[in-house]
């Protein structure tokens, strides 16, 4: 009886033990879901925030700037992904609002294209230009190369091979 | 050979015709998009302790001045021009409304008092209003049609001639 009890307890300890494991686990995992949440978030109001141009600095990102219209502004970015609106919304939103302008890249459309191609461009033609100059530089180069005499030529063939009998 | 000779001169043409249309254009003034479309409504409780809102003054042409206490000089120099544009035209029906960017309460109040605002005048808590009419800078101010339509955006301070313009084709207009 005694060591049946016993037995009893110690299940009944372990199963306590076990109890107290799972809910500290839970509540673990479940503090960790809301900081990842909270921390996808942020990491979203970023990602957006910083395509975004700051209207009032030079060369900012609404990510990056300081000024207290990019704090309203990410603020309204925060807001705007809570209430569940993805990335092309919201700037479709802020794009209503100050144009196009305020996207950091130009969409790649319309006249905007030139400046996305306008480099690739430069560079393919720049490499066939550096490739046509440089091709004929080398055959140039190959056309002029002196030709000897026959006469002296003949008589250096000459010599040389006197000397390495003598 | 000899339109060897032209391909540089013709090459450089594209890139001067960029350069003209690119230095031509003023990088400061950005067109906004709000410009001949509906006004953004908004609804503020201005700095007498009312309320003002869009919705309300419609039917009216409305100047929407957005300014700042710390904007010197440009929000001074026309602020006096401001009130003075609504003691004359407010008879004709002509509505004004300023909205106060980001400034501390005791100095926008000082500002109201400097130029007697008589109009109504509300701080925009979170930038809100400012950030859905496109605002980056101050002053800026919308002219609004009677059918709450921005006629007109204008950046900087605004001179009497031109203010004088606008209201009349405001107050004008349908």
């Amino acid at each position: 009886m005694i060591r049946r009890r016993g037995t009893c307890a110690s299940v009944r300890r372990t199963a306590r033990a076990l109890m107290v494991g799972v809910a500290l686990l839970l509540w673990s995992g479940a503090t960790n879901v809301h900081a990842a949440t909270n921390f996808d978030l942020e990491d979203r109001v970023r990602e957006i925030a910083s395509e975004l141009r700051c209207v009032v600095c030079q060369n900012l990102s609404v990510a990056d700037s300081p000024s207290d219209l990019a704090k309203e502004m990410r603020n309204l970015v925060r807001e705007q992904v809570q209430q569940g609106k993805s990335r092309e919304e919201i700037q479709a939103y802020f794009v209503s609002r100050y144009g196009e302008y305020v996207l950091l890249s130009p969409p790649k459309r319309g006249f905007n294209l030139l400046v996305w191609g306008l480099p690739f461009l430069a560079i393919v033609v720049g490499g066939g230009v550096v490739y046509l100059v440089a091709r004929r530089w080398t055959e140039q180069a190959s056309a002029n190369r002196p030709v000897a005499d026959p006469a002296y030529a003949e008589r250096v063939r000459r010599e040389l091979k006197d000397r390495e009998q003598g | 050979m000899s339109w060897k000779k032209l391909l540089i001169p013709l090459a450089s043409v594209p890139l001067i015709l960029l350069l003209a249309y690119g230095f031509r254009t003023d990088p400061k003034a950005i067109p906004s998009p709000l410009v001949q479309k509906a006004a953004p409504d908004f609804r503020l409780k201005a700095f007498d302790g009312g309320e003002v809102s869009l919705a309300e003054l419609k039917g009216k042409p409305l100047v929407l001045n957005f300014w700042a206490s710390w904007c010197y000089p440009a929000c001074y120099e026309e602020a006096p021009l401001l009130e003075a544009t609504w003691k004359k035209f407010k008879d004709q029906g002509l509505m004004m409304v300023g909205v106060d960017i980001q400034d501390k309460e005791a100095n926008a109040r000082e500002f109201l008092q400097r130029f007697g605002f008589t109009f109504p005048n509300a701080p925009d808590p979170g930038s809100k209003v400012s950030i859905d009419y496109g605002v980056y800078g101050v002053p800026e101010t919308f002219f609004i049609d009677r059918q709450g339509r921005i006629v007109y955006k204008h950046v900087g301070a605004l001179t009497p001639e031109f203010v004088e313009a606008q209201v009349q084709s405001l107050l004008k207009g349908k």
